[in-house]
């Protein structure tokens, strides 16, 4: 670590000639700048560099992986520091919990749509503290006072006309304390946060348009070995024995070891490898291996959700509403295993030296991921540095609790021993068929409408928990509930007098994981659709009717209306074979409501446009969140249409994007995007865009006389 | 066995067995790892190069079968493939960005094959290319934006 620091800072001093850079760690914390945000240290030379040629490098806490952090911390710090925005450049930090957690977290990760909301505060005063040390640098050498300085734009400038660029003065800014307490601009202000004319391109564009972008899979360094691993086909299997014979025989395979995954296999290139791999034979003992299908597992959650579960909520009397007479409405739905499938399957890259080690790759929680590789290889912490590279997508597969990719890269890199560097490569097969899926649910759901109002709810859930067994398990599982499996579902945005809500947690090898929008994934699907039916049994109007029922819910009912509003809604009644349905969703604190435009095709239903209204507080991006809701309405939209994971005696059957089906450009519907205004402090936008998109189908679909699928994908079997 | 092949205008001799899908000797043995892999099985599209100005997923292209001369996203030149780099960074398409050189790719076959493209021609010539980031509306509205700049 020590030499992988001392390399760093050399390199820049040798081609920056700057630095705010690498003076570690600090001191100082600052005053509550604004509102309640939590205190963080005043950190500049932590967050910040500005280089002798001007140009001002972020480093950023959280991993880039299209959600845009580069561009959203770069713009906060860009705006305090009253930097040019042509200047600005981001790259990720290193793995570093003390000076580089999650402020939400207390760890370094990313996740949650945190990235802006735990940075909004802490990266504003790196940039102000940056100001304030060139301020007071060019106040000295122009032997004026430092009040009377300006910044605009990357210049400095002084009303005796003198003036100067950030790279003149950013050795000598260095080389001052940092200040203790910095104050923020009113948001009045802002010249930057919120911008939305075109200007403020995302600083990663460039080499994502030109491949020069690095991702982990490009790495290449001298010796490197690419490391394929052999896995069980059930989940919980584990080996018995292998004949590596014909692997070795193939050209170009080094090695073949044992881990505690399955076997490895060493290649030079990924060819043989892949060659190597298929020419193993391996036994596996399965006799803890799960070996059902799904269609099982399903028809015994279906048949648990009928028993009463673990209290997750209530209020009133939900036992009472249903039997004091009234008419009871029921329904079921039932959700399957979802893979993530980021573009780039998983991959890592690892050297070590016995005594040092170096791990390249897209961590999303680098601070366990760090944790379990130091441990892995007996090195101590600090002995091990993780470098974060752009991930190309994640969806929350990289960020996993049990840190299980980042304990196989260390495990592949020790058994072959110290000095041989290795970038181990999942295909997409191994993707697909290695868990950590987002777990099968099944909701079961009651109403009752009497005199024209909904006066009971109740939601029984069924389903694995992602937390139990993790270092979560203690934050997320409170009294047998886990909380993102009910997130959604036990408190609902609806005023409803009686109310229920509870759930079973059953268990499987099969490993589940966080999924974009975690619990929404299900729960928003399941409320937003049930909710709609019972209103339509009251004879309500979809938008109407849940506005009369959010009266302790301004800001979603604002997103609500806002998205009424641009869609002219009219009821959502047929018109030219297209319905519309309306669904609105908070989750992670932003407040999402969709209208989407439906018609009946020959598969299934046929999406042609999609509007959406957000609340996520401050917008700092605007563009930035735009795209994220494209994004999240075709990322969630695709799995509501296409996708499941199923298990046929435990084996998964979808191990390809040839069946588990992704949404193509032809199946993705236009999408106009209202944001709404706020002054509230940000929330994020990653996940958000993903929960109302089913539910606002199913609910067109419902008028278009489909019915509200129960059971997704809405479109199955036809790959 | 040494394949000769060319590349980015560059003449090569590879030492790899026949079979070696083009993919894996651009990004492994060549280091031109602009191209990128996603499914190996021709259903993505991020692996997508020219081979004699022809859009083909090089995963599923042994490079013994290599019949003509490979261009990849490092060396795409000319005004079709300016005025789609140009479009994609204006609307910032790209979010994870590992899909896009392949996105690219065809987008720029596109745009030579036809110079005014309907929503239906974006749809047949880009449905190969799987944006798991779902940039689907960027990237058609950037294609029809290269599409008028190349008439300007
Ligand atoms: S990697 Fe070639 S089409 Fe997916
Ligand atoms: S930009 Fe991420 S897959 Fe296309």
């Amino acid at each position: 670590m020590t030499a992988m620091r001392l390399s760093r800072r050399t390199m820049l001093k040798a081609s920056a000639g700057l630095v705010i850079a690498l003076q570690l760690p600090l001191p100082g914390r600052a005053e509550a700048a604004a509102g309640d945000a939590p205190a963080a240290p005043i950190a500049p030379n932590a967050f910040v560099r500005i280089g002798a040629d001007d140009t001002v490098t972020v480093l950023v806490k959280h991993i880039e992986f299209g959600q845009g952090p580069f561009t959203g911390l770069s713009t906060l710090v860009a705006e305090e520091l009253d930097a040019d925005w042509s200047q600005m450049r981001a790259e990720h930090a290193l793995a570093d919990a003390a000076l580089y957690k999650n402020l939400a977290f207390g760890v370094q990760g990313t996740g949650g749509s945190t990235a802006i909301a735990n940075s909004y505060i802490q990266m504003r005063q790196a940039g102000a503290a940056a100001r304030a040390m060139l301020v007071q640098a060019a106040a000295t050498r122009w032997s004026v006072p430092a009040a009377e300085i300006t910044v605009e734009r990357g210049v400095l400038r002084h009303a005796s006309g003198r003036q100067g660029r950030f790279g003149e003065f950013a050795e000598a800014a260095a080389r001052l304390p940092v200040p203790q307490s910095v104050t923020l601009k009113d948001p009045s202000a802002f010249t930057l946060i919120g911008r939305d004319d075109g200007s403020m391109h995302k600083l990663d564009t460039p080499g994502k348009t030109n491949g020069t972008a690095q991702f982990t899979l490009d790495i290449m360094t001298p010796g490197m070995l690419t490391v394929l691993v052999a896995r069980p086909p059930r989940f919980g299997a584990t080996l018995t024995s292998f004949d590596d014979a014909a692997a070795r025989a193939v050209n170009g395979v080094v090695e073949v070891k044992q881990i505690p995954s399955g076997v490895a296999i060493y290649a030079n290139g990924t060819w043989p490898a892949l060659k190597a791999r298929a020419a193993l034979a391996a036994v596996w003992d399965e006799s803890k291996a799960e070996m059902r299908s799904t269609a099982t597992m399903i028809e015994e959650y279906r048949a648990l959700a009928k028993t009463p579960g673990t209290l997750a909520a209530s209020h009133g009397d939900a036992a009472a509403a249903f039997a004091g007479g009234g008419w009871v409405i029921e329904a079921e739905y039932v959700f399957p295993y979802l893979a993530h499938a980021p573009m780039e399957p998983m991959d890592g890259y690892l050297e070590w030296d016995g005594q040092t080690a170096r791990a390249r790759f897209g961590s999303q929680l680098q601070t366990l991921d760090h944790a379990t590789i130091a441990k892995v290889l007996g090195l101590p912490q600090e002995k091990v540095v993780v470098e974060t590279l752009l991930g190309g997508g994640s969806f929350g597969r990289r960020a996993q609790g049990d840190a299980q990719f980042a304990a196989e890269l260390a495990q592949a890199a020790k058994a072959i021993g110290p000095n041989r560097p290795v970038k181990l490569v999942w295909t997409r097969e191994d993707d697909l068929a290695g868990g950590y899926y987002r777990s099968i649910f099944v909701h079961r759901l009651k109403g009752v409408v009497q005199d024209g109002r909904i006066t009971g709810w109740s939601n029984t859930i069924v389903g694995q928990s992602l937390a139990v067994g993790t270092p979560f398990e203690s934050v997320m599982v409170k009294d047998g509930v886990d909380a993102t499996s009910v997130e959604g579902a036990r408190e609902i945005p609806y005023d409803i007098a009686n109310f229920h809500c509870d759930l079973h947690t059953v268990t499987s090898p099969v490993p589940v994981l966080w999924w974009r929008s975690v619990g929404h994934s299900h729960t928003g699907y399941a409320v937003e659709c049930f909710i709609d039916e019972l209103l339509e049994a009251t004879g309500q109007d979809p938008v109407e009717g849940r506005l009369a029922l959010m009266g302790s819910q301004p800001r979603l009912a604002g997103a609500l209306r806002a998205v009424a509003q641009a869609a002219n809604w009219s009821g959502g009644a047929v018109a030219n074979g297209r319905a519309r349905g309306v669904a609105a969703v908070e989750s992670f604190g932003s407040f999402v409501a969709q209208i989407a435009e439906v018609s009946a095709g020959p598969e299934g239903p046929k999406v042609h446009k999609v509007w959406c209204a957000v609340d996520c507080g401050v917008a700092v991006n605007p563009d930035v969140i735009r795209s994220q809701i494209e994004g999240g309405i075709g990322y969630g939209l695709g799995h509501v249409l296409y996708a499941e994971l199923d298990l046929n005696g435990g084996v998964p059957v979808q191990t390809n994007f040839d069946s588990y089906r992704s949404l193509r450009i032809h199946e993705m519907p236009e999408v106009e995007v209202v944001i709404v205004p706020s002054a509230e402090p940000p929330t994020g936008v990653g996940e958000p865009g993903v929960p109302p998109v089913g539910p606002a189908v199913a609910n067109a679909m419902a008028k278009l006389g489909m019915g509200r699928p129960s059971r997704l994908p809405m479109v199955r079997g036809m790959v | 066995m040494a394949i000769s092949l060319k590349v980015n205008g560059a003449a090569h001799s590879v030492d790899v067995d026949d079979d070696t899908p083009l993919l894996w000797v651009l990004r492994d043995t060549l280091g031109l790892t602009g191209t990128k892999f996603g499914c190996g099985v021709a259903q993505c599209g991020a692996c997508t190069v020219f081979v004699n100005g022809a859009a083909r997923r090089s995963c599923v292209l042994p490079v013994a079968a290599v019949d003509g001369e490979v261009t990849t996203i490092e060396a795409i030149s000319g005004r079709e493939a300016q005025a789609v780099q140009a479009a994609w960074t204006a609307r910032d398409v790209p979010q994870c960005g590992y899909c896009q050189s392949g996105q690219v790719m065809s987008a720029v076959a596109l745009l030579k094959e036809v110079k005014k493209p309907t929503d239906q021609d974006i749809d047949q010539a880009m449905n190969g290319n799987i944006c798991r980031c779902a940039t689907y509306v960027r990237i058609r509205a950037a294609i029809h934006d290269a599409a008028r700049a190349l008439e300007g």
